[in-house]
């Protein structure tokens, strides 16, 4: 790539051929104004917020979307620049439901942002904003049209993450929407409820279905034993809703803080992903062993399970039986847990901390419950478990460190990594390994699997077997692997773009940029750890010591695993 | 009527527009057969040797476009007739697709082989539905004659038209809308870039020209004599196709010589009717500027409207408006048009119609304070300025030209008294 060189109100600036201006600007630490625009997506051009002068051209420019061009002189500070700009924002303004004191979105709005960078003190416009109620319709997304912008961010989300746009634009001029298709409820649709859309909005446009009251309220009422799990994707995304720097691991003050919110005990979902691993691995040999189905194809993401259900049931044989680490803990703190504490399981209230979305739709499901009683009661994403953090008015980055309960507590390298993509693989391939080789393996870190590649592959040497495998990550990519899923005995897919740590319920602001940290930040965790492989987890040894005798044994069956169902989407209806 | 000329309009009446043989017995494809034995990049020279400009409403010089659009890389490019003639007030395209279709077509043919394409699309609007008969069986006869296909006449020129039509909205005789409406999808404007030019139809470099643009080709060609250069004036030479409506007494089609007074023209059209004054004149359709009488004398070309104030030829159409409709109530009715044809798609146009025409309706009323008119300017500058395509930068032309031409209008009527 050669240099150009140009000039931004009058600074000289060296940069790459074919940059666009606003990225340029920001080299020069200036911060072009602007709504529709974000780093991970292709560039729209709908918001007109980020325009700027160019000499020579008649009408203002989105820099968005104009590269940088040799001797090209740009002007960010003019004042038809600013008119432009603040009259943008006005005309968003009027045409948004104005609740901000009560919106999910309080604080963390660009919007808002925007109206406080420009001052925005005396608008000058009527309000013009839609009466489209609010619609709260599936356990995951609300979404409320009265506050969209109309910027787009969400259907590029849906559109170039994932290839479903069940989100899409609909009508003209002030008719004109992002809905779904014929308007229909959201879990109607396409939509698997992976809520990357709800992390692209700038506005409240699109939140998740708020349950911090819930979890409150059991808390708060005595006569419940709550107890919490945490994601392994949460405590390397927790930190940035309180300042912290990307990738910052916070799990010592996250138990913390945890405790201080009044849970009876605080669990890991490490845990609960080392006893997956147990029966997941165990599934895969069980499976190359009897000529089962293969390949064999995780099932602990819960938008890749709702979108095998809704776009490709006849891979349903293929999924893992094995429930998610979420399932798997619901489960056993309802069973073996409450055996242990001598509780009865209606008495027992589980929550769980999720970076996601879909989870909350997974908590509901039929399949994880039993005897009138969900295994898992409230499931919280990580920007949830901020807010109840902030209403304790408790301050993270400050708080000691502290660990987890025993006995769901303890986990190891290969649990943590589960909040990346490729950590499952990873992870079942540690403990398979030994299973099946009955060999300690030589060397703990697949780096074949690492990596943000859309879709990765390997050939893994099972001491003389060879066993193919791939990766991919957003469903968009595993779409394309799709195509050629035979060629593999064993894949992962995780909907969420670097998985679980950039799953849609983590904090806004969550970019590839952070979600590479974070994937940093689980592998230095993993690496740190005494104990790196599920089946050397003390605690899992325990449970199938005490209670389930032995992986894929008729409990673990029982509890352990689960099977799931077609289900409709629009696609296929029409 | 000695006013008018016939250049383009030559054949209009005097051959039956089924009938192929009938054209080629009016110099049909005669044209073309000589453009095969030229050079492409001649071919747009001499566009531009004859100062001809782009008829859609941009005026961009033809022949240039053409070189670009010649020196653009790709295997397979485009060529788009836009006969989404959307503009209220124009339907001059209309004339000469009815009237004369096979030289649309031999335009476009030419046009392919000037710049390099393998495919031409005639886009046509949806209300000219009734045309389509018309055109697929000019198409067809086309084909059936070796005069599109594979090796036409024998140049090695493998050319073919389709047509396509739209669903209705304005916005799409916006290129890349018109490009998006081809390929099937809702017909709203892509960003830019990339341009038409490298990426229209089908993400194929695409060169996009009016029906009458492509309607001049075969005759420019033709015109050994230098007809066409002696028409009009030294600096905006050539004939124009133009419709005049509104409050005239004979409103139609005519093609005239660039440099008759706007005056003059509303006197082809047989004047204002039963003899009422004139509130306006607005050229260009809808997204023109609106003149006032006194600038009635201006003559109709692109440098004096331009100086005038005025929308430069626009979309041709001349659309008189008398005293009995008042500069407000025709404004709004103008609002009302483009409130309902932006695509919604950008911030600017999307909201900023909506809040004009509210502004409109207070001044309509008579409830408008000076801060109100200073606002609405103030968007409709925004608009113009910041929209993501012509139509959000077009819509406003006439409200800002009312501004300086009509400045009585947005007069604060009494002072607000306060009880």
């Amino acid at each position: 790539m050669s240099k150009v060189h140009i000039k931004i109100n009058n600074l000289p600036l060296e940069v790459e051929e074919g940059t666009l201006l606003i990225d340029a600007a920001r080299l020069l630490n200036i911060d072009i104004p602007h709504m529709c625009y974000h780093p991970d997506q292709e560039s729209k051009a709908h918001c007109r917020l980020c325009v700027v002068e160019v000499k020579g051209q008649r009408k203002l420019q989105t820099s968005c979307t104009t590269p940088v061009a040799e001797g090209m002189e740009v002007f960010t500070d003019t004042k038809k620049v600013y008119n432009a700009q603040v009259g943008v924002i006005e005309l968003m303004l009027a045409n948004h439901k104005q609740n901000c004191l009560s919106c999910a979105r309080n604080g963390n709005c660009e919007l808002q942002a925007l109206c406080r960078r420009f001052n925005l003190l005396r608008p000058e416009l009527p309000d013009v904003s839609s009466k489209e109620p609010l619609r709260v319709d599936n356990p995951a997304i609300v979404k409320d049209p009265a506050k969209c912008v109309k910027c787009g961010r969400c259907v590029k989300a849906c559109e170039e993450l994932q290839g479903i746009c069940a989100l899409t634009h609909s009508g003209r001029s002030e008719n004109f929407k992002v809905t779904t298709a014929f308007d229909l409820p959201m879990w109607e649709t396409d939509c698997i409820l992976c809520g990357q859309c709800s992390l692209a909005c700038p506005v409240g446009a699109i939140v998740e279905k708020d349950d911090t009251q819930g979890v409150w309220r059991a808390i708060h009422n005595g006569d419940k034993h709550v107890i919490v799990q945490v994601a392994p994707a949460v405590r390397v995304a927790l930190g940035d809703e309180f300042g912290m720097e990307p990738g910052t691991l916070v799990t010592g003050k996250m138990v913390t803080a945890l405790r201080m919110l009044g849970f009876n005990k605080v669990f890991d979902t490490n845990f609960a992903a080392d006893l997956t691993i147990m029966e997941e691995g165990n599934e895969l040999l069980e499976r190359i062993k009897n000529g089962g189905k293969l390949p064999m194809i995780t099932s602990c993401s819960p938008g890749w399970v709702n979108y095998v259900e809704k776009h490709h049931p006849e891979l349903m044989e293929h999924l893992s039986t094995a429930k998610s680490p979420q399932g798997m803990f619901g489960a056993v703190s309802k069973t073996y847990y409450a055996d242990k504490m001598g509780l009865d399981p209606h008495d027992i209230v589980t929550v769980s901390v999720m970076p996601c979305t879909a989870k909350k739709y997974e908590g509901k499901r039929p399949e994880l419950g039993r005897d009138g009683y969900q295994d898992v009661d409230h499931v919280l994403t990580t920007r949830e478990l901020a807010k109840l953090i902030r209403y304790e008015g408790v301050d993270l980055k400050n708080l000691p460190e502290s660990d987890f309960d025993s006995p769901l507590g303890t986990a190891t390298g290969a649990g943590a990594i589960f909040g990346t993509t490729g950590g499952v693989m990873e992870a079942a391939l540690r403990t398979a390994y030994e299973v099946f080789t009955g060999k300690t393996l030589p060397r703990l870190d697949f780096e074949e699997v690492r990596g943000f590649e859309g879709i990765r592959e390997a050939t893994i040497d099972l001491d003389g077997t060879p066993l193919k495998i791939a990766v991919a990550h957003t469903l968009k990519n595993a779409e394309e692997l799709l195509k050629r899923a035979d060629e593999y005995a064993f894949i992962e897919v995780m909907a969420c773009p670097g998985g679980c740590i950039g799953g849609g319920g983590q904090p806004i602001g969550t970019d590839n940029a952070r979600r590479k940290k974070r994937i940093q930040a689980l592998y230095d965790l993993d690496k740190s750890l005494p104990l790196r492989k599920s089946h050397e987890n003390p605690e899992i040894q325990a449970i199938y010591r005490d209670y389930f005798g032995r992986p894929l044994s008729a409990k673990a069956h029982a509890l352990l695993h689960t099977r799931y169902q077609e289900k409709p989407s629009i696609s296929k209806q029409r | 009527m000695a006013k008018t000329v016939s250049f383009i309009s030559r054949r209009f009446g005097k051959y039956d527009p089924w009938s192929l043989r009938d054209y080629e017995a009016h110099d049909g494809f005669k044209a073309l057969r000589r453009a095969l034995t030229m050079d492409g990049s001649d071919i747009a020279k001499l566009l531009s040797a004859n100062g001809v400009q782009g008829r859609g409403g941009a005026a961009y010089d033809m022949g240039r476009k053409w070189t670009q659009a010649r020196q653009e890389p790709g295997e397979n490019k485009c060529v788009v007739c836009n006969a989404d003639e959307g503009e209220p007030g124009t339907f001059k395209d209309r004339e000469l697709l009815k009237r004369d279709p096979f030289q649309v077509l031999e335009g476009m043919i030419i046009a392919g082989w000037s710049v390099g394409a393998n495919n031409g699309y005639l886009y046509l609007r949806e209300e000219y539905a009734h045309l389509r008969t018309l055109l697929r069986n000019a198409i067809a006869q086309c084909e059936q004659a070796g005069y599109l296909g594979e090796n036409i006449l024998g140049s090695g020129l493998n050319y073919r038209i389709h047509l396509y039509s739209g669903a209705g909205a304005y916005v799409c005789g916006e290129g890349s809308a018109l490009s998006e409406s081809i390929e099937g999808k809702a017909g709203r404007p892509r960003k830019k870039p990339p341009y038409i030019k490298q990426c229209g139809v089908f993400h194929l470099p695409t060169c996009v020209n009016n029906v009458e643009s492509l309607s001049i080709v075969p005759n420019v060609l033709l015109d050994d004599e230098g007809f066409y250069k002696r028409q009009g004036t030294p600096e905006c030479p050539g004939t124009k196709m133009i419709s005049v409506s509104g409050n005239v007494n004979k409103p139609g089609v005519f093609e005239i010589p660039f440099g008759l007074t706007i005056r003059e023209i509303i006197d082809l059209a047989g004047g204002v009717t039963t003899g009422r004054s004139i509130r306006l004149v607005q050229l260009g359709g809808a997204s023109g500027k609106i003149a006032s009488p006194d600038q009635l004398d201006t003559p109709y070309t692109y440098n004096d409207l331009k100086n005038a104030g005025l929308t430069p030829v626009g979309s041709g159409a001349v659309l008189v408006v008398d005293e009995r409709t008042s500069v407000i109530g025709f404004l709004r009715m103008i609002q009302e048009f483009f409130s309902h044809e932006s695509c919604g798609q950008c911030t600017p146009c999307r909201e900023g119609n909506r809040h004009i025409a509210l502004f409109l309706d207070k001044i309509a009323a008579g409830e408008h304070t000076e801060k109100d008119v200073e606002t609405m300017i103030k968007f409709a500058n925004i608009m113009c300025n910041a929209s993501l395509c012509g139509l959000g930068e077009a819509a406003q032309s006439a409200l800002l030209s009312a501004v300086e031409h009509f400045p009585e209008t947005f007069e604060i009527k009494e002072e607000v008294v306060i009880r």
